[in-house]
């Protein structure tokens, strides 16, 4: 484990730790340091992204974000992502839970359920702009269950847009919640389940008593990553309608403000309230839920 | 009761295989047909020749398919060997060498992981811009080998697992630190590399953000956004622009039905890391 290194200078410095980390280190500081700094300057500026000079502001932008209509309704429109995430869960949870217990095509079942969340967004994005097409698949399908009276312009009406966006990635992360909870509880061990049968538990029991402990930790984890990834939502709401009909997310919204309209400063102060947002989340989960201890070095 | 719940418990899982499925068949049913026969047919009528392939070889050439898939395997090649090669040097380092701020070193690993790569891109731009590397795959490969903190957190859990008593014997025979690493601990690093190239893997092949934003002439396209950019021209033709979506998912079927338990452990543990 010593880490003493004796010899001839240039061996030394050949085999100097820094080098080995170097590489790591210089990428971490350029690409999350920096603009983590940097964003914060801006943040307080009047910037084009072009001009030599910045004006500075003051907090002018971070009052834009918390009092112009169109900067703080992109919070609202998280909750959607937010909500879903909670059906997202649930389903994910409940088949998590009867997949674990005997059943046939247990591979296939999983297989089919988590695909979904290996696919390319782009993809995902153009497989629903088709399914909620007028006339198209869920028309059809609607109609065909005799449901035909409640076709609706899925993408087009404000009032179901968000809907249907938030069911599309209920659709395309559900996977990715089941697989964990699926792992969770199977690395319980089997004997405590034979044990428990011994005395004449029955499924809710085992459910109540020996799995829901075991999986408390990946599912309070799994709601607290549902408030940042709505935060984050931008691929479903950019492909499948650009922003429009009132869908524009937070990322939808600074990605214009950026790119769009070169208002650096003003996207950047959106920028720094999520990345906030998101490190308070951060720490109320490690609040309240200790981490086993974790010690890398 | 016990036969009422089980059948209960089927229905569930047939119901949502189908909504899994049904969209995505649907659109593999569009891909198959004829402009005409796309036109008069309802989407959940199957295609009448299923061996009709024009409207892929459409996409394919008009989409610049290929080009997307040979930048993509370009940059996925080149970020997953920078990411392997700079995250196992690093967690070689801070696992087996005693150095000032070391502590300090692996505390601000530990931090970047809970910033949202999302969030910076704004002030992230600038910078690989005064780089230069605007409209260049290096933007991708830099910001794919630069903004990966999970794999270096990877690296260092499996690291622990490697008794030091091994590189200690390769010192003594008189090997030095190099040596240690590619002879002995690389070779150990085996599952922990394959964990990495498959989570890393999928969402480099997945990414959109980052060559939307950094890649925008045409040459520089990848599968992902040579899909998005190829819906311009074609908007209302859903028969080929279903071929060009199914030509994009297809690679992913295929990995996924060769590497299903490795997919499984490594999107385990990069999700809960």
């Amino acid at each position: 484990m010593a880490g003493r290194v004796s010899g001839p200078p240039r061996r030394r410095l050949r085999h100097s730790p820094w080098l080995y980390v170097a590489p790591a280190l210089i990428l971490l500081i350029t690409f999350t340091y920096v603009p983590v700094g940097n964003m914060l300057f801006y943040s307080f500026h009047k910037w084009d992204g072009l001009d030599v000079t910045m004006d500075p502001a003051g907090l002018d932008n971070y009052v834009r974000v918390f009092t112009d209509e169109r900067y703080w309704r992109v919070f609202l429109i998280s909750l959607y992502y937010f909500i879903a995430s909670f059906a997202q869960i649930a389903i994910a949870l409940y088949f998590a839970v009867i997949l674990s217990f005997n059943t046939r095509f247990r591979n296939l079942f999983k297989g089919i359920l988590f695909f979904p969340y290996l696919l390319n967004g782009v993809a995902v994005g153009f497989v629903f702009l088709y399914l909620f097409q007028p006339d198209g698949t869920l028309d059809t399908v609607l109609r065909l269950i005799g449901l035909g009276e409640h076709t609706r312009l899925w993408l087009g009406d404000p009032d179901i847009a968000n809907l249907s966006l938030a069911g599309t990635s209920v659709w395309r992360f559900t996977g990715l919640n089941f697989v964990l909870f699926l792992g969770a509880i199977q690395s319980i061990p089997g004997e405590i389940y034979e044990a428990a049968e011994i005395d004449g538990a029955n499924r809710w029991h085992q459910f109540r008593h020996i799995i829901a402990p075991g999986i408390r930790r990946i599912i309070s984890l799994s709601f607290i990553l549902a408030i940042s990834g709505s935060l984050a939502v931008f691929e479903i709401p950019f492909i499948m309608t650009g922003g429009a009909n009132g869908t524009r997310t937070f990322v939808v919204q600074a990605y214009e403000t950026a790119f769009q309209f070169r208002q650096i400063g003003l996207a950047s102060a959106m920028a720094v309230v999520l990345l906030l947002i998101v490190l308070v989340m951060t720490w109320v989960q490690r609040r309240l839920l200790p981490d086993e201890e974790v010690n890398l070095s | 009761m016990r036969h009422v719940a089980r059948t209960a418990k089927y229905a569930s899982l047939v119901l949502a295989s189908v909504v899994v499925l049904v969209p995505l068949v649907v659109v593999l049913f569009a891909s198959l047909k004829t402009r005409e026969e796309y036109s008069t047919s309802g989407p959940l009528t199957p295609p009448r020749n299923w061996f009709n392939v024009d409207n892929f070889v459409t996409a394919w050439s008009e989409g610049h398919m290929l080009r997307g898939f040979l930048n993509t395997t370009l940059i996925l090649v080149v970020s997953l060997v920078g990411t392997v090669a700079v995250g196992t040097l690093a967690a070689y380092a801070i696992n087996r060498f005693r150095f000032p701020f070391k502590r300090l070193i692996l505390g601000l690993f530990l931090v970047a992981a809970l910033v949202p790569g999302v969030t910076t891109q704004v002030a992230t731009y600038q910078i690989v811009k005064s780089m230069g590397l605007v409209n260049t795959p290096w933007s991708a490969v830099v910001l794919f080998m630069g903004t990966d903190i999970i794999s270096i957190y990877i690296f260092l859990q499996f690291m622990q697992s490697i008794p030091p008593s091994l590189d200690q014997a390769a010192m003594i025979d008189g090997a030095s630190r190099f040596t240690i690493y590619r002879k002995v601990i690389l070779p150990l690093m085996k599952p922990a590399i394959a964990t990495v190239v498959i989570i890393k893997g999928i969402a480099i092949y997945n990414e959109f953000y980052i060559p939307f934003l950094y890649m925008r002439s045409p040459d520089l396209n990848v599968i992902s956004t040579a899909l998005f950019r190829f819906k311009g021209p074609y908007g209302a033709q859903w028969e080929t622009i279903a071929a060009c979506t199914m030509i994009v998912i297809i690679p992913t079927v295929v990995i996924f039905l060769l590497l299903q338990r490795f997919i499984y452990n490594g999107v385990t543990a990069g999700a809960t890391k």
